[in-house]
């Protein structure tokens, strides 16, 4: 038409169609485009709207919240004056009534290491300042007592400058790599000592507070710190794996191949039950590793196989031409690894990934079977009072809805994440 | 792109020499018999049908490919199979690829910069003035920041052939550095390699821009079945092919 040319001769932009915006307009088109399309939603609203009127009536407008006893509570809805009574068992188990603010803050130490950690600018340094001040208020607060062994503070001193001196070389000044020198004289010097058995074996106490053994840990803070510490160590340890499984070198390669199906083809409760079980058979007879940490060691190893499948996953997603460039360049296997591959494989795995991590966190609740104490096995063992028997419903819907709190945190983290590490890199 | 003279680089020393060498894919011989002497400041431009081996070729002077008999000596060093002399001639030699291969999770600028500050262990500040000049070099300084993804192609080509000089190397290998371009796109990049090649730079090119080799080469070598059939300076070659393959070869290309 004449009436699209300007006198530039350029062509007249036109105008989008109308939008079909606004509530009626969405429902029109989304809801009841056509007769069929009307009728499922309005089957559907009906159906959902008779299943939520029922549950919120057993819920919420029956529910007794107040209940002194279970005989007050039978007849009506569902029974939350359990929950009222129990919570405290629950969350923090066995764990002697009168400290139970020590698990509470724990959990809020755990929760404030995993938020701070969770935000991409805390991706450095500070990440080992936040892990380490966070288990080490954790911990405190659990046992009450923390011995420090020399050997470890050495070891620690001698990992950090190590550390420092090879992966800092390129851009610390001087003085940062004298004082990585000199704490790993320090560690390395103390270390030879200890083992020579010049160094006695000094451990420094830290005890404000009475000691609490694990076998008296229970519940919420559990669950978390089996689940934070098993993926934690989880993963580095199946960044590895994975690494080896793709490794030129045959005796690495089949060890770590080995491994993954090992592990992949077990149950985690048959690990569980090796670990509780038959590994104290193995040791000598006098030693004795808690068997806290033994649930703690069989959920590393098993997430570890998982998620070195995962990652694998990503570092075959690589085309070839980013190892060749890297290579190209000059880099060695760890630069071109940690600076090129591994960051770029891993962006490709998180929500696996996640996944991956929300299985284990759910997974955790398997220790019930060797007899720890986690957040499902507590709210279980809410159920044996004979004064509150046969509310399993009540108890269990609060503790999925605990689970599903933290599991949907996680969902959507990953969301963020994805978001966030793709930033300017989608084209 | 004018046509230069002639340079007589028989004086000068080699920096790149083949000797016999040979490569099998398998039972397949993609390299027979490779023998060729590369001299410092020399320019040459490799063609050939597809499966000729030309990248092969260029791929095992820095090692990204093995070669399997026969030697190869960069810059007085013989690739082995010894770390060491592979990461020192990785360090002299920068590579140009098809595909251009920047890494998509980090920034222009830190592309730049990675090798300098990993490999050669320069200071972050230093090495990032290094990149802008080079950026500006090649065009584009302004796109400093930005993420690959967010560049077109020449662009991106533009950024790896920066990238590769970061590294101040000796001599630059460009694999195909066009071919996955929008037609475009080819002169912005070819521009660039001209100017570079214009200071003096020693490079080997594998492409089939005959524009470019006339402009820039000092030598054509023509490569089929894994053998170098023909090599001539590039007027000689284009008027005057010697071999059967090589004519029917530039028939292909230039009359279409």
């Amino acid at each position: 038409m004449s009436d699209d040319a300007l006198p530039g001769g350029e062509r007249r932009q036109l105008a989008p169609p109308i939008d079909e915006s606004g509530a009626l307009g969405w429902m029109r088109k989304n809801l009841f485009s056509s007769w069929g399309n009307g009728i499922t939603t309005v089957v559907l609203i009906v159906a959902v709207g008779w299943i939520l009127s029922g549950f919120l009536d057993w819920a919420v407008f029956t529910a007794n919240f107040t209940a002194a006893s279970g005989t007050e509570c039978r007849g009506g809805g569902a029974c939350w004056a359990l929950i009222r009574e129990k919570w405290r068992y629950i969350f923090f188990g066995s764990f002697p009534y009168e400290q139970h603010w020590r698990p509470f803050f724990a959990v809020i130490a755990m929760l404030a290491m995993l938020i701070t950690s969770a935000d991409r600018r805390m991706w450095n340094w500070r990440l080992l300042v936040i892990w380490g001040v966070g288990s080490v208020i954790t911990f405190l607060l659990m046992f009450g007592q923390i011995h420090i062994p020399l050997s470890l503070v050495l070891f620690i001193a001698l990992a950090v400058g190590g550390v420092g001196l090879s992966l800092r070389k390129a851009i610390a000044d001087t003085g940062e790599m004298n004082a990585y020198r000199v704490l790993a004289a320090i560690g390395f010097v103390g270390l030879a000592l200890r083992i020579a058995g010049v160094l006695p074996a000094w451990s420094l106490a830290i005890a404000p507070l009475s000691y609490v053994e694990t076998s008296l840990w229970g519940g919420i803070p559990v669950t978390i710190i089996l689940a934070t510490y098993g993926l934690a160590f989880a993963f580095p340890y199946g960044v590895l794996l994975a690494l080896g499984r793709r490794s030129n070198l045959p005796l690495i390669k089949g060890l770590c191949v080995g491994f993954i199906e090992l592990i992949r083809g077990v149950p985690l409760i048959s690990l569980l039950i090796m670990a509780s079980v038959m590994l104290p058979l193995f040791l000598p007879s006098g030693t004795t590793i808690d068997k806290f940490l033994r649930a703690q060691v069989a959920v590393v190893l098993f997430a570890g196989a998982y998620i070195a499948e995962v990652i694998r996953g990503g570092l075959q997603s690589l085309p070839k031409g980013q190892f060749e460039a890297a290579d190209a360049m000059g880099l060695n296997y760890l630069q071109k690894t940690l600076l090129i591959i591994l960051p770029q494989a891993i962006r490709v795995v998180i929500p696996p990934l996640i996944n991956t991590f929300i299985g284990f966190f759910k997974d955790t609740s398997l220790v019930l079977i060797i007899g720890i104490f986690d957040f499902l096995n507590t709210a279980n063992q809410a159920l044996v009072d004979p004064n509150w028997a046969g509310f399993p419903a009540e108890v269990y819907l609060f503790a999925a809805f605990i689970y599903f709190i933290f599991c949907y945190s996680m969902s959507r983290y990953s969301k963020y994440l994805e978001v966030e590490l793709n930033k300017g890199t989608r084209r | 792109m004018a046509a230069k003279a002639a340079r007589d680089l028989s004086n000068v020393a080699s920096v790149i020499e083949l000797k016999s060498v040979n490569k099998w894919f398998g039972q397949f011989h993609v390299l027979s018999d490779i023998n060729l002497d590369v001299k410092e400041g020399e320019k040459i431009v490799i063609c050939g049908p597809s499966g000729s081996g030309k990248s092969t070729l260029i791929r095992c002077i820095n090692r990204l490919e093995e070669h399997q008999a026969g030697d190869i000596i960069v810059d007085g060093v013989t690739l082995s199979n010894d770390v060491k002399n592979i990461e020192a001639i990785r360090r002299e030699v920068g590579m140009v690829f098809q595909s251009f291969n920047l890494f998509p999770h980090l920034t222009i600028l830190d592309n730049l910069t990675l090798a300098p500050i990993w490999v050669k262990k320069m200071p972050k500040k230093e090495a990032e003035e290094i990149a802008m000049s080079l950026l500006n070099r090649v065009r584009i300084p302004e796109q400093a920041l930005k993420y690959p993804g967010q560049l077109s192609g020449g662009q991106q080509q533009r950024v790896a052939i920066a990238r590769a000089l970061c590294m101040r190397p000796k001599i630059m290998l460009f694999d195909e550095p066009t071919s996955a371009l929008d037609p475009e796109m080819v002169k912005e990049v070819l521009d660039v390699m001209v100017e570079l090649a214009g200071e003096g730079m020693t490079m080997m090119v594998v492409t089939h821009e005959m524009g470019f080799a006339r402009a820039v080469a000092d030598r054509v070598i023509f490569m089929d079945r894994g053998e170098i059939v023909e090599q001539n300076e590039p007027e000689a070659f284009f008027a005057n092919p010697q071999n059967e393959r090589t004519k029917l070869f530039l028939g292909q290309i230039l009359h279409h």
